[in-house]
C-alpha cells in the first residue's frame, strides 16, 4: 500500500499515514502543489515553521516506462513568494516509488541549533542529529554516505548555500553515476536548510516494489511509448548527439541569444561555447557525449565533460548554465564554464539563477565582463565562505540588483530570466510572465513552436498565437510534470499522435484507472489554477504577472524587438 | 544578371564532410530549396530554415547578402 511519510521538525516526531483518496490519482507537481497549497499557510514566511518542505516521485516512477524516472519538490519558494515545483532525474524518484511512498512532507523547524539528518527505508522515516557533514559540498557529502551506506543509497542534499538559506540554494539529487541533479529553481535548498535538514539518505533494501494493475496492457503501451521518443528526430538523435547545448547557435542565429546581461540577441562568441564545439572537445578527451540522468532514460541528454587532462570536470552541463555565463556573461572559455558549473553543483546553488546573478554582479561594476577566472574565485571564496558579497550574490540577481542599484534586472517574481529573449522569442515571454513559478522555460516550453519547429510554428517576432501557445503547453507540461516524465517527451508528444495516448494508457495500465485525454488536460488545467490561487493568496497580483520595464523600452538587436504585449493581453492568458 | 552572393551556415551534424560557413554564388532569386538540393540534402532533414534570423519558407526567393542559416531537427531546453 502506498503511504505518505510525515516529518516534523519541530519536536522531532515522524508518523506514516494512509493517502487520502482525493490524493490517490495525484503524482509529481499534482501532489506536491496540492499539498502545498492544502497544508501551507499562503502568507507565511517560506523560511519560518509554517512552510513545508513536499517531496513526490510521479505517477510513473519506478515502472519501467521510459524517462519516467522524476521526483517533484515543492513548498513556498523563498524566492518568488509563491507557490514553487522542482523536478529532477537521480535515482530518488525511482526508490521513493519503489518502497511505496506517495509523498515525503517535512514540515515544522527545530528550536536549537542542532542540524538533523533524514533515512528514509521500508520502514519510513527516521530523524538523526547530524554533524560531520556540515559545512561540506555536496560532492564530498554522497561520497562520505555512499562509503558509509554503501553505493546504491540515495541521496538528497544540500550544499553550503542551502545551509545559509541563500534563495539561490538548490536541493541536489544523486544521479546512477554518484554525481548530482538538482531541484534547481526558486531556492528550496534554502527551505531545507531553514528545517536543519543536511540530507535525506535513502535505503530501498526490501522495498515492496511497484505493482501494476494491468501489466500486458503496460508492457504494449510503454513499447509504443519509447517507440515514439527514438523515433523523434530531436529526443532520438539531436538531444543524445549534441545535449540541450546545440541550442546556443540556433537562438544566436534567431537572434534570441541573450548577451550582456541582455543587451544583445547575439554572442560573438557561440562558435566557442556551442553544441558541436562542445561535442567535440567531449570526445577529443575521452568524456562521454551521451549520459542519463536516471536510469530508465533513453534520451540521454546529458554529457560527462572532462578536462583538457582527461579528468572529470562535470556533468549535466546544460544549455542554460553554458548561455548564462556564456553569452550572458561574455565569457568565452568552456572550461571556465565547466568548472563554474562543478563548482555551483558543489555548493548547492542553482546554476541559471547564479548566472544570471553574475550578469547583473557585472553591469554593477563588481567584476569584470567575460572574467570567468573571477567567477571561479567568487563562487569558491565568497559564496563558498559565505562572505557578505557572496550572500548578496548567492541570493539572486534581483537581490544584486536591489543592492547595487542596476535597473537591468531580468526577472519576473524575483526569479531570473533564462537563456531565451522574450522581445525576440515572444511566446516564451509570455510563459515567463504567466507561470506561477516565476519565470521559467520549462513551465512552457514554446521554443520548441516558435523556433524549432516543433508542435508547428508560431512566429517567434509576432504577437499572433502567443498566449494561445504558451497556455497550451502550460497545461500539457503541469500535466507533465506529475506523471514523472522527462520535459523533453513533449517534443515526440507534439508531434507523434500515438504518443501521448500511449502515456496515458501507462497510467492506466498502473493504476487500473479510465483516464481520457481530456481528464489529463484537465488535470493540468487545475494543477496550473490550484498554484495560480496560492500565489493570489500569498499576496502576488496580476502586476507581478509582467516583464522587467527594459524589455518593453530598449530594443533588441539584431531584430530591434521589443516586448509588445499590452497588460490586458497578457491577463487573458488566465481565461480557461 | 549578375550572380548574388549568399552566406550559407550548416550546424550540428550537416557540418560533417560539408563547411560551417561559406560563401556561395547563384542567380538572383534562387529558393532556398535549390541551394538545400544543391549541397545534397534531402529537403526531409531540414529541421530549421532561417534568412537572416528568421524562418523562411522552402520557395523564399535569396537576395545578395543574404544569410541562409540550416538546421536539423535538434532542441533542447
Ligand atoms: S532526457 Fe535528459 S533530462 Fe530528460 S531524463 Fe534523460 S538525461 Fe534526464
Amino acid at each position: 500500500m502506498d503511504k505518505i511519510l510525515r516529518v516534523n521538525m519541530t519536536d522531532l516526531t515522524t508518523a506514516v499515514e494512509e493517502v487520502p483518496a482525493e490524493w490517490a490519482g495525484l503524482g509529481g507537481r499534482a501532489l506536491t502543489s496540492t499539498i502545498v497549497a492544502r497544508e501551507v499557510p499562503p502568507a507565511c514566511h517560506a523560511l519560518g515553521p509554517n512552510n513545508k518542505l513536499v517531496f513526490a516521485p510521479g505517477l510513473l516512477s519506478g515502472t519501467a516506462a521510459s524517462n519516467s524516472g522524476r521526483l517533484s519538490a515543492g513548498a513556498k519558494s523563498p524566492l518568488t513568494g509563491g507557490i514553487k515545483e522542482s523536478n529532477v532525474g537521480g535515482t530518488a524518484a525511482q526508490m521513493f516509488a519503489r518502497l511505496g511512498i506517495k509523498a515525503l512532507i517535512v514540515e515544522g523547524m527545530p528550536q536549537g541549533e542542532g542540524w538533523y539528518a533524514l533515512k528514509v527505508g521500508k520502514d519510513g522515516v527516521t530523524i538523526e542529529e547530524e554533524r560531520g557533514l556540515l559545512g561540506l559540498g555536496n560532492f564530498a557529502v554522497i561520497e562520505a554516505l555512499q562509503s558509509l551506506f554503501g553505493k546504491k543509497t540515495g541521496v538528497i542534499a544540500i550544499g553550503p548555500a542551502g545551509e545559509m538559506k541563500l534563495t539561490s540554494a538548490n536541493i541536489s539529487v544523486k544521479d546512477p553515476s554518484g554525481k548530482i541533479r538538482s531541484h534547481g529553481r526558486g531556492g528550496l535548498g534554502a527551505v531545507m536548510g531553514s528545517k536543519r535538514i543536511k540530507f535525506i539518505a535513502i535505503d530501498d533494501e526490501g522495498a515492496p516494489g511497484i505493482s501494476l494493475a494491468d501489466p500486458e496492457a503496460f508492457k504494449a503501451a510503454s513499447r509504443v511509448f519509447t517507440k515514439a521518443l527514438m523515433d523523434h528526430p530531436v529526443s532520438g538523435q539531436g538531444l543524445p548527439t549534441y545535449g540541450t547545448n546545440v541550442l546556443v547557435n540556433i537562438l544566436h542565429e534567431a537572434g534570441g541569444l541573450p548577451t550582456r546581461n541582455f543587451t544583445h540577441g547575439q554572442f560573438d562568441g557561440h562558435e566557442q561555447i556551442c553544441g558541436e564545439t562542445m561535442h567535440d572537445t567531449i570526445v577529443a578527451r575521452g568524456g562521454k557525449p551521451r549520459h542519463g540522468c536516471h536510469a530508465g532514460c533513453v534520451i540521454q541528454c546529458s554529457q560527462v565533460y572532462h578536462d583538457q587532462e582527461g579528468q572529470y570536470l562535470t556533468s549535466g552541463f546544460e544549455y542554460e548554465t553554458i548561455w548564462g555565463l556564456g553569452a550572458n556573461c561574455l565569457i568565452k572559455e568552456l572550461d571556465d564554464i565547466a568548472r563554474a558549473d562543478s563548482l555551483m553543483d558543489d555548493l548547492g546553488l542553482d546554476s541559471i539563477e547564479t548566472a544570471v546573478a553574475f550578469g547583473v554582479a557585472m553591469e554593477a561594476g563588481i567584476l569584470s565582463w567575460g572574467d570567468g577566472k573571477e567567477v571561479v574565485r567568487i563562487l569558491r571564496e565568497e559564496i563558498g565562505k559565505g562572505t557578505a558579497l557572496g550572500r548578496v550574490i548567492g541570493s539572486g540577481a534581483g537581490a544584486v540588483g536591489r543592492t547595487y542599484g542596476v535597473t537591468r534586472v531580468p526577472v519576473v517574481k524575483n526569479q531570473a530570466i533564462p537563456a531565451y529573449d522574450p522581445r525576440s522569442v515572444k511566446g516564451i515571454g509570455i510563459t515567463y510572465c504567466t507561470s506561477p513559478m516565476g519565470a521559467d522555460h520549462t513551465a512552457g516550453y514554446t521554443i520548441a513552436t516558435n523556433i524549432l519547429n516543433v508542435g508547428g510554428q508560431v512566429d517567434p517576432l509576432k504577437k499572433e498565437g502567443q498566449i494561445e501557445l504558451s497556455r497550451n503547453l502550460q497545461i500539457a507540461t503541469a500535466a507533465i510534470d506529475s506523471t514523472g516524465m522527462c520535459i523533453f517527451i513533449a517534443f515526440p508528444a507534439l508531434d507523434i499522435p500515438e504518443c501521448l495516448p500511449a502515456l496515458i494508457d501507462m497510467i492506466n495500465a498502473r493504476f487500473g484507472a479510465k483516464l481520457t485525454g481530456e481528464d489529463v488536460t484537465g488535470l493540468g488545467k487545475s494543477v496550473l489554477k490550484l498554484e495560480r490561487a496560492f500565489n493570489l493568496a500569498a499576496g502576488l497580483t496580476s502586476a507581478d504577472d509582467r516583464l522587467p520595464e527594459f524589455f518593453s523600452s530598449d530594443p533588441v538587436a539584431p531584430h530591434q524587438a521589443v516586448w509588445d504585449f499590452t497588460n490586458e493581453e497578457i491577463d487573458a492568458f488566465w481565461d480557461f | 544578371m549578375a550572380p548574388i552572393t549568399v552566406t550559407i551556415k550548416l550546424f550540428a551534424h550537416f557540418r560533417h564532410g560539408r563547411f560551417k560557413e561559406a560563401d556561395h554564388q547563384f542567380p538572383p532569386g534562387v529558393a532556398c530549396r535549390e541551394v538545400i538540393l544543391g549541397l545534397g540534402f534531402r529537403l526531409g532533414e531540414m529541421g530549421i530554415v532561417m534568412v537572416n534570423g528568421q524562418h523562411a519558407p522552402l520557395d523564399h526567393p535569396l537576395s545578395e547578402r543574404d544569410t541562409l542559416a540550416l538546421f536539423p531537427l535538434v532542441g533542447g531546453g
